[in-house]
């Protein structure tokens, strides 16, 4: 297959799924004012109650809420792909003649961007309410390339589940789970101030370096490490879900 | 040259066996009906014929193309529409053709969509969303669809576009009303040169579409022919009498205790060999015993050879 026709096919593609989020209200509300309203409620609700270890509650959160933000935003991502599963569109597209790359390619890519603009328009709306990144734009240009490879990573969690999911009821429980990992993460509250279980299972599962890692990222601050867990999650879970959709993805015509 | 050629198919699901030995033919721009009963392995054969399942055994050609080598080439002359319409509801109806054009590199999808739009009589809502169309109207846009960049078809047999189009059961779920319209529609289809593949459990659909019928039983071609030939297949003409009194009847019953009769409100069916022998010894014995009634010969219809027919295949 000739490579300008995978590039054309591929934008087609992303072009109609982009379609499908933008015409569909309550992903717009979810993916996008959510986030922004879950940040004034830290910002401004429990604001002052945390002791976040002498870092500003903005400053604090907003790495957190980014990933939390990912994290139900890729829940759409298993949706529309389980949908075009199910409903047998994805079998109209298989019997055309188009490069095969641009069917997962179309739900990946639109996911990485609708991904990326929720992200950045946190940081956006985070700079209205406090947040005062220190780091250089080396140190800034790092975490919006860890933002990014975490929100590739992510996606293809969603694709894998998107595709083996029974019915499209089924194909965003992931994200809850997920999410659940975020809230028992150093995304809110430094694990020093967790109870003594709780703080075990921080400290070693992925989203706590990947916040840590963003956060001293954007605030200039000591990195202790965690920007090479975080790399090394993100590359590990992205390459083994990428290998399991492909893998899932290859089943279908068995 | 043949559109389809397919020997010795064979498929199957874990231990399911669902084809075991599948073999007919298809001739250029001709309608062809795969006819089969739920869970005959219809859809089977078409996405193995559409390049989507690979089959356990056995070759099949479409357009001259290996299905399992030339999956490519194959997928460049052909079209599918699916069992249930695969329709993006997101996007208006002008939209979804002109996607599908993009996705064929059409140099001009904005116009092959509108000669589909008008063709399809869909120009009227071609840019409404699709949840305000109905049933019949979602799928005649699928249709529209698979008919998006073809066919180049008989005129220019090696032209690129869309050459065979497959239909799994494009009818299903639709009223009567839009179920004539999708048959016009596909008639239509076949004139513009397109050689059709359908697939339909309903016999009346086959014996008004299609060309060429075979069915599908048991996992293999239990019959294959025209309508005409089926019907041959089928139990003899039956003699339908019918009577103005009850008496006359009972009577009739009475003295035609050796033929199979099957009774209904005041007619009879009789079974016969169809000879002109047999007939007439009937008639001459009502005659002579002064029974006044009519009689009609019944043709076999095309649902009791499907079922003799089905019936032979389980012996
Ligand atoms: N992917 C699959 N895995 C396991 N079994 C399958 C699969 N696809 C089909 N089958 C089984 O194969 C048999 C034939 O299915 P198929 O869909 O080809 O029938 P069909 O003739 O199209 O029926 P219908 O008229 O209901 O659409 C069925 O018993 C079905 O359960
Ligand atoms: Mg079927």
């Amino acid at each position: 297959m000739n490579i300008k026709y995978a590039i054309s096919d591929t934008v087609v593609m992303t072009d109609r799924v982009l379609k499908q989020m933008l015409r569909s209200p309550d992903t717009v509300i979810t993916v996008l004012i959510m986030p922004i309203m879950m940040l004034l409620a830290m910002r401004f609700v429990f604001g002052g109650a945390m002791n976040l270890g002498g870092i500003g509650t903005a400053d604090y959160m907003l790495p957190g809420i980014i990933l939390m933000c990912v994290l139900s935003g890729i829940a759409y991502t298993a949706f529309r792909l389980n949908n075009d599963v199910q409903k047998g569109i994805f079998e109209r597209f298989h019997s055309m003649p188009i490069a095969k790359s641009s069917i997962l390619g179309g739900h990946v890519l639109t996911s990485v961007i609708s991904n990326a603009v929720s992200a950045a328009a946190l940081v956006l709306a985070g700079l209205l309410v406090g947040f005062r990144p220190q780091a250089g734009l080396v140190g800034l240009l790092l975490a919006a390339a860890v933002i990014l490879l975490f929100i590739a990573a992510m996606t293809w969690v969603s694709v894998f589940f998107g595709l083996i999911a029974k019915s499209t009821e089924t194909s965003s429980v992931f994200s809850y789970l997920l999410i659940g990992l975020a809230f028992t993460s150093s995304s809110f509250v430094p694990v020093g101030t967790m109870p003594a279980a709780l703080a075990a299972f921080a400290k070693y599962q992925p989203m706590t370096p990947i916040a840590d890692c963003v956060r001293a990222l954007f605030l200039g601050r000591p990195r202790a490490g965690s920007l090479w867990i975080a790399l090394a999650w993100c590359v590990g879970i992205g390459a083994a879900f990428w290998a399991l959709s492909i893998q899932a993805y290859n089943q279908r015509r068995k | 040259m043949n559109a389809i050629n397919v020997s010795g198919l064979r498929k199957s699901f874990k231990a399911q066996a669902v084809l075991g030995g599948v073999s007919f033919n298809v001739k250029r721009g001709e309608i062809f009906a795969l006819l089969g009963s739920n869970g005959a392995g219809k859809t089977t054969t078409v996405k193995i014929l559409t390049t989507l399942l690979r089959a356990d055994e056995g070759a099949a050609q479409v357009c001259g193309f290996d299905v399992r080598k030339q999956g490519r080439e194959v997928r460049a002359c052909i079209s599918l529409t699916g069992q249930f319409a695969a329709v993006d509801d997101i996007q208006t109806g002008r939209e979804n053709l002109i996607m599908v054009g993009k996705l064929r590199h059409l140099p001009d999808p904005e116009t092959e969509a509108e000669k589909q739009l008008e063709a399809f009589g869909l120009t009227d809502a071609a840019d409404k969303p699709l949840s305000v169309y109905s049933g019949g109207m979602r799928r005649r846009l699928d249709l529209a669809m698979s008919m998006v960049g073809g066919p180049r078809g008989l005129s220019n047999p090696q032209g690129r576009g869309v050459q065979v189009v497959f239909l799994d059961e494009p009818t299903i779920g639709l009223d009567p009303q839009s179920r004539l319209s999708v048959w016009n529609t596909i008639r239509k289809m076949s004139k513009s040169g397109a050689t059709i593949f359908l697939t339909t459990q309903h016999l009346e659909e086959a014996d008004s579409l299609a060309d060429k019928i075979a069915v599908l039983h048991k996992g293999t071609i239990a019959a294959e022919g025209t309508a005409a030939e089926l019907k041959k297949l089928a139990p003899p003409p039956k003699l339908e009498l019918s009577f103005l009194e009850e008496t006359h009847m009972a009577r009739a019953r009475e003295i035609l205790t050796e033929y199979q009769t099957e009774a209904g409100a005041l007619t009879l069916l009789v079974m016969t060999d169809g000879s002109v022998k047999q007939a007439a010894a009937i008639l001459y014995k009502l005659e002579s015993a002064g029974i006044a009634a009519a009689f009609a010969q019944k043709p076999p219809t095309l649902e009791e050879a499907f079922l003799s027919i089905i019936k032979e295949g389980t012996k």
